[in-house]
């Protein structure tokens, strides 16, 4: 179906933004239960969730305070789960950069998951949709992802604050954790990147101030980008051989 | 309860919203149509990946429940976890599966 007007564009991304409701709004409750647990008042958890706008960086940021990490640490290793924002911000500008600077000014806080694959795929799928219409569309995948995510959270503190201790919801970040790294592993490269980074971050959690996790980190990140490589060589030479 | 201090908690509230919008704005603010060099997407394209596991490799070996000592049965949550979010593909699955093998071990330990 073609989009005609920028107001249907903006209607057509909220209703397709419909089904992450179910995933950004459990979610942000999470964060607000284990915030509230880690002992942020509801306001510091909700001013968290508006500030940041980021799952995986919020959660990381979360579990390194709690282990005392210095400041330095817990800021690069939060803003490296946040690196493939700039991918998104990159792999957007083709179909975005054009528009009005206000306009890529306020966009560019809402590049998230959720409106980066709904909308990269909206604007390959219709290259001849004009500039405010691409933009409306994007703007509509957050109108419902933004306060579910915000409000999840507020909620999410609330009801923290009144579970006791004894219930053991230390494991449960985690476990968040885990169930995050399942969906990402899209490719072998990603495999060796998760796998190189897990067995590199045993031996180096001996490392003080927790910079193990960024030895680790580097070491995935490497091995992905070069297991990719060397997957598209071999993929070049049985081109090549047939 | 571990209370954050709050001069530790809002710098790393602030700093993390100031340089996410800043990676957020990076390109499609100032690079106009340029593109980015190849390698560095490649390397982008595998921090989280990279990040996350190396975060909860040593939270799952060495629980904080129980002081750190290994033990079999928050190893067999975090597993089960894993192995859902990796079969389904979806990050809520993952996290019902390891809430609901946590409760069990639990109950039956």
């Amino acid at each position: 179906m073609a989009i005609t007007t920028t107001k249907s564009a903006f209607w057509k991304g909220f209703r397709d933004s419909a089904p992450f409701l179910f995933m950004a709004s459990p979610f942000g409750f999470l964060f607000g239960v284990l915030a509230a647990e880690a002992g942020l008042i509801v306001p510091e958890a909700f001013a968290f969730s508006l500030a940041v706008f980021a799952g995986a960086a919020q959660f990381t940021a979360l579990q390194l305070m709690q282990e005392n990490a210095p400041l330095i640490i817990i800021l690069i290793s939060a803003l490296a789960v946040n690196l493939r924002m700039a991918m998104y911000s990159a792999s957007l500008t083709p179909y975005l950069g054009d528009a009005p600077m206000w306009q890529r000014a306020l966009a560019a806080y809402f590049v998230v998951d959720q409106s980066y694959a709904l909308s990269i795929v909206q604007f390959e799928a219709e290259p001849k949709m004009p500039l405010p219409q691409r933009m409306a569309y994007f703007f509509g995948t957050n109108g419902l992802i933004t306060p579910a995510w915000v409000i999840a959270t507020a909620l999410g503190a609330l009801v923290g604050t009144r579970i006791p201790e004894s219930w053991g919801v230390d494991f449960v970040l985690p476990l968040a954790f885990l169930a995050m790294i399942g969906p990402m592993l899209r490719t072998p490269a990603h495999v060796a990147a998760c796998f190189v980074a897990v067995a590199a971050s045993l031996p180096a959690s001996a490392l003080p101030y927790n910079l193990g996790l960024i030895v680790a980190g580097i070491a995935g990140m490497v091995a992905g980008a070069q297991a990719e490589l060397w997957l598209e060589r071999q993929k070049a030479k049985s081109e090549a051989a047939k | 309860m571990s209370s954050i201090p709050a001069p530790v908690l809002w710098t790393v509230i602030i700093g993390l919203a100031v340089g996410s919008y800043a990676l957020r704005f990076a390109f499609i603010g100032f690079m106009g149509g340029r593109p980015i060099p190849d390698w560095l997407m490649r390397h982008l394209r595998y921090t989280a990946v990279a990040i996350i596991p190396a975060l909860v490799a040593p939270l799952v070996l060495w629980p904080a429940p129980t002081g750190g000592d290994p033990s079999l049965m928050h190893f067999a949550a975090a597993a089960a976890t894993f192995a859902a979010g990796y079969l389904t593909r979806n990050v809520l699955f993952g996290l019902g599966t390891g809430g609901l093998s946590l409760l069990l071990l639990y109950l039956a330990a």
